[in-house]
């Protein structure tokens, strides 16, 4: 059992009891550049506008269902991070609707940040100060008593393989495996219902790799926890995942079962049964993981 | 197995718990920082000892006979100034810092997306402000005294307690404005906050009378709120003016404009993410 399986909160449980939906966005547009300029300050509105727009999320549409461990995959700059921040009320959509357990991302913003989380690529912490101290800190925005944060995050952590006495160490003395660890733990500290892993696993050593895999699944069988995550590595993705959209360009190119998009390309490329989640993308994307590229006009057959 | 039981209370206690979760997290950075917090205290002692060393040297200066009265109120004017700059000085930087420290630390969205109200989080930041301030102007002040014979036995330290708070309110919302900056412009947003400190150190009278002030720059003083602050604070402890003396002059403009710039200043604010998260500001470095 994942440590505090039980815990989550009454409260968020209740919220969110209502409905099978744990996150459905319809049409969701947000851009970058000369649009968002239009709601400059009114002493900057004569200002020169930036020459280009940038649509980083193009009208995307999706569902995903309570339970559902969901995988968004795409290249570095293709929208991944700007649908979660969306998600997490970090940005306004220009277009759109977002919902977390039926509950409006831009109406009733503060209903839906009790029931998500998230964890990012960067592990963005305090880092003079030690994991518990950061920890504390987050427990108290989400108004969880003291001792009880305390114990569950120790719990958590002794979960993720980092031991307690680790817990009173700055931040800034941490690997940042060991720092990704306690960015996992801050964001299941707070009973999410819904928890956005935003490239979770980017930039770790393949052991700390697999630490925060084997809790992903753990959670998915163990806890009531949704979980919806972004990545470009393909092998997590078809690991971990029960569905996959992939996205290029800031709109989904295809969404299905890891095995359906595996079927699907196979017939198309004639290569059954042997086809990987990397011939998937390249064959909807025309792209590489392995490069760090530009945008492409490939259109999807 | 951990359990947790819902907590129980009224919504003021949530927001209040919210708010503690800033007044922890600063206090344990404090601690963290705890050499440079002991430079910075160094050194405003220091900078108060400079200032207020004018006000003793003041008939060596002007090569005039002056009686050691006039020494204490000058010394004390002085003092006064520069405790109280201290003081607004460390509430408004410790306010008007708090999205640029966090936009350091990388939590600001952390932050920002967290089930609190705004409101709850700026209280939370400028009570500490208040506290840290208080604590820290204190020592100087201990310090300070230590080096001049200062009579202050007139002095109405109730009074003086009164404004204090009072013109605490209306710099909270001054700092609420002035945090709104580095929301605007992750790179110079910072900076600019100066502007306005310097710009209410040079009209508000902090080390010299407002009446020295050019004729045009005058009208600027009555409306910083320091400029009420300073003058009710000399007042009490120079002339030992009680509260009722101070309460039409003094004091009630400076809850009135806190009530006024508090509101506005957190209303401001909001305004303010919602056009940094519009923009895609709230994430970048400065």
């Amino acid at each position: 059992m994942v440590a505090g399986q039980t815990i989550s909160s009454p409260e968020t449980q209740r919220i969110a009891a209502h409905t099978e939906v744990a996150l459905e966005v319809r049409d969701a547009l947000k851009r970058f550049g000369r649009e968002a300029a239009q709601i400059q300050p009114f002493w900057r509105r004569g200002a020169r506008k930036p020459s280009e727009t940038t649509v980083a999320v193009d009208r995307i549409s999706l569902t995903v269902r309570r339970g559902e461990i969901f995988g968004l995959l795409g290249a570095n700059g293709s929208g991944k991070s700007t649908l979660i921040r969306l998600i997490s009320t970090l940005l306004v959509p220009d277009g759109g609707t977002i919902r977390v357990f039926g509950y409006d991302v831009q109406r009733e913003e503060r209903t839906v940040r009790r029931l998500i989380n998230r964890v990012s690529v960067e592990a963005s912490f305090f880092k003079k100060l030690s994991a518990l101290e950061n920890l504390m800190y987050a427990a108290r925005l989400y108004d969880l008593p003291g001792a009880y944060a305390r114990q569950r995050s120790v719990e958590i952590l002794r979960s993720l393989g980092l031991s307690e006495k680790r817990l009173h160490e700055p931040l800034e003395h941490m690997s940042r495996g060991m720092q990704q660890k306690v960015a996992i733990a801050r964001g299941l500290l707070t009973s999410p219902v819904l928890l956005l892993l935003d490239e979770p696993t980017t930039g770790l050593d393949p052991r700390s790799k697999h630490d925060v895999q084997r809790f992903i699944l753990r959670m998915r069988e163990e806890h009531d926890t949704t979980v919806f995550l972004t990545t470009h590595d393909m092998d997590e993705a078809d690991r971990l995942c029960d569905r996959i959209a992939i996205i290029d360009n800031g709109r989904i190119v295809a969404l299905d079962t890891p095995q359906g998009l595996k079927d699907a390309i196979g017939a198309r490329i004639g290569k059954n049964g042997a086809t990987t989640m990397e011939d998937v993308f390249l064959a909807l994307t025309g792209k590489s993981l392995d490069d760090d590229f530009e945008s492409s006009d490939f259109e999807i057959g | 197995m951990t359990t947790f039981s819902e907590r129980r209370g009224s919504a003021l206690g949530r927001e209040l718990r919210g708010a503690y979760a800033f007044i922890e997290r600063n206090a344990n950075l404090i601690k963290r920082y705890w050499a440079w917090e002991l430079v910075w205290l160094v050194y405003s002692i220091v900078n108060a000892l400079s200032i207020t060393f004018i006000g003793q040297a003041s008939g060596e200066i002007t090569g005039v006979a002056i009686a050691p009265e006039q020494v204490n109120t000058f010394v004390l004017f002085l003092l006064v100034g520069t405790l109280v700059w201290h003081y607004l000085s460390v509430v408004f930087d410790l306010i008007s810092e708090s999205i640029q420290w966090e936009r350091w630390e990388g939590t600001i969205e952390y932050t920002f997306m967290a089930p609190i109200s705004r409101l709850t989080h700026l209280f939370g930041q400028a009570a500490f402000a208040v506290l840290f301030a208080v604590l820290h102007t204190a020592i100087v002040l201990a310090v300070v005294t230590a080096f001049f014979r200062i009579d202050l036995t007139r002095a109405d330290f109730g009074a003086m307690l009164v404004v204090l708070i009072a013109g605490s309110a209306s710099f909270i919302g001054l700092g609420m404005f002035a945090a709104i900056l580095p929301l605007l412009s992750p790179e110079k947003g910072l900076q600019t906050t100066n502007i306005i400190k310097a710009m209410v150190l040079l009209v508000s009278g902090v080390y010299y009378p407002i009446s020295v002030l050019p004729e045009w720059l005058q009208p600027l003083a009555y409306i910083s709120s320091a400029t009420y602050m300073l003058d009710g604070i000399r007042a009490a402890l120079l002339d030992g003016a009680s509260i009722e003396a101070l309460w039409p002059g003094r004091i009630l403009p400076l809850l009135l404009t806190g009530l006024l710039t508090i509101p506005a200043g957190l209303l401001a604010f909001m305004r303010a993410e919602r056009y940094a998260k519009a923009t895609g500001r709230l994430k970048r470095n400065g």
